[in-house]
């Protein structure tokens, strides 16, 4: 699964995932591989990545997620 | 003719000028990379940003929120956006004239029931209307020193508001888009209300329906609208930017040629002095040699 993690200033992340963890508005929730399509606003929290180098975190004031057959870009606001 | 020592003083001074200038036109063109960089880094998230929403916006008709109520354009807000500095040609002053344009024409009513503000970005803008009380609504020139969204964010945020509570029935963005190093265009851009996004593609309308919205469409979209006005604003501001190194860069290219051009010409007529002081003083020696001889 690949994640894009894009901030208007630069790109935060990009790469091969197994996992990625994001606080949505109505909860956090996970995204494995093979999710659903989804579209969903996120509130201020921490983004978890998990990859094969290891667990990585992004702190972000808001944004977007949209998942969509294993492309999962994330659309962030930095704080 | 000037005299060769008047002559020499100005070839180091234009000289010196020519100094200046080049190294303006250096300065500018490390800053226009990184200010294109900057442009460049925006773009895959204002294009995605748009495309979410346009998809999404398409199946809900016209739910645009309190963003995009079309109210007669009675109160106006302009937002100019200049450089801090000038030597940079006719940049600034294309804004400034564009403005004056708007205010003599377009809202030419509303300006003179003292219902147009101008908020000015770069103190070349402000420096201007900042004398004029009727139509200045305030500055933002320390956001040249560095750019960040947060900033850019903040004023849009501000003006949102201001819309939002009927202060403003519209606003428009008046700024100098990037096209090339050596091209920039003045731009009226319509940011509030939002104008209905142009209808997209139809691959656009197949992918909504598989999606699953959390929240909810709605309030997806809502939560969008401030982003993607942000971003409108935070897209001028660095296209001006750029803009603006661009074309201090043309015009002090310019400026070291005229320079180069007049050290040439200068050079000629200081030759041309010395060596009339030569033939003077040979035609002395040899008039003094004859005056023994004879």
């Amino acid at each position: 699964m690949y994640l894009d993690i894009i901030t208007p200033e630069k790109k935060l992340f990009s790469g091969e995932v197994n996992s990625v963890k994001v606080p949505g508005t109505d909860g956090e929730f996970q995204v494995l591989k093979n999710h659903a399509p989804i579209i969903s606003t996120l509130q201020k929290g921490t983004v978890k990545v998990k990859s094969a180098e290891g667990l990585k975190t992004f702190t972000i004031g808001g944004g977007v997620i949209e998942v969509l057959k294993n492309k999962v870009i994330l659309l962030a606001e930095v704080v | 003719m000037a005299s060769l020592k008047e002559v020499r003083l100005r070839i180091v001074s234009v000289g010196s000028t020519q100094q200046i200038t080049k190294a303006m036109k250096m300065v500018s063109a490390a800053k226009l990379r990184r200010a294109q960089d900057a442009i460049l880094a925006l773009r895959p998230y204002a294009q995605k940003l748009q495309e979410i929403l346009e998809n999404l916006s398409q199946s809900m008709g016209d739910a645009g929120g309190k963003y995009a109520r079309v109210r007669p354009a009675e109160k106006v807000l302009l937002i100019a956006i200049t450089s801090n500095r000038g030597l940079c040609g006719a940049f600034n002053s294309n804004v400034i004239r564009t403005v004056n344009r708007l205010l003599a024409d377009k809202y030419a009513t509303q300006n003179k029931a003292g219902n147009v503000k101008i908020l000015c970005i770069g103190k070349k803008a402000s420096d201007f209307y900042g004398k004029n009380a009727a139509v200045y609504a305030g500055n933002h020139n320390t956001l040249f020193a560095g750019i960040t969204f947060d900033a850019v964010a903040k004023i849009a945020e501000s003006v949102m508001a201001d819309f939002a509570n009927e202060q403003y029935d519209r606003v428009e963005i008046i700024y100098n888009q990037f096209k090339n190093a050596a091209t920039q265009l003045i731009t009226i851009e319509q940011m509030l209300p939002i104008q209905p996004a142009a209808k997209a593609a139809d691959k656009a309308k197949k992918m909504v329906s598989d999606y699953i919205f959390e929240p909810g469409q709605t309030e997806i979209v809502l939560e969008l609208i401030p982003k993607s006005l942000k971003t409108q604003l935070f897209k001028a501001v660095l296209d001006s930017h750029a803009s603006e190194h661009g074309a201090r860069m043309t015009s002090m290219n310019k400026a070291t040629d005229n320079a180069e051009e007049l050290i040439k010409q200068l050079k000629l007529s200081y030759n041309k002095a010395r060596q009339a002081a030569i033939t003077n003083e040979i035609l002395e020696i040899v008039g003094g040699a004859e005056a023994l001889n004879g």
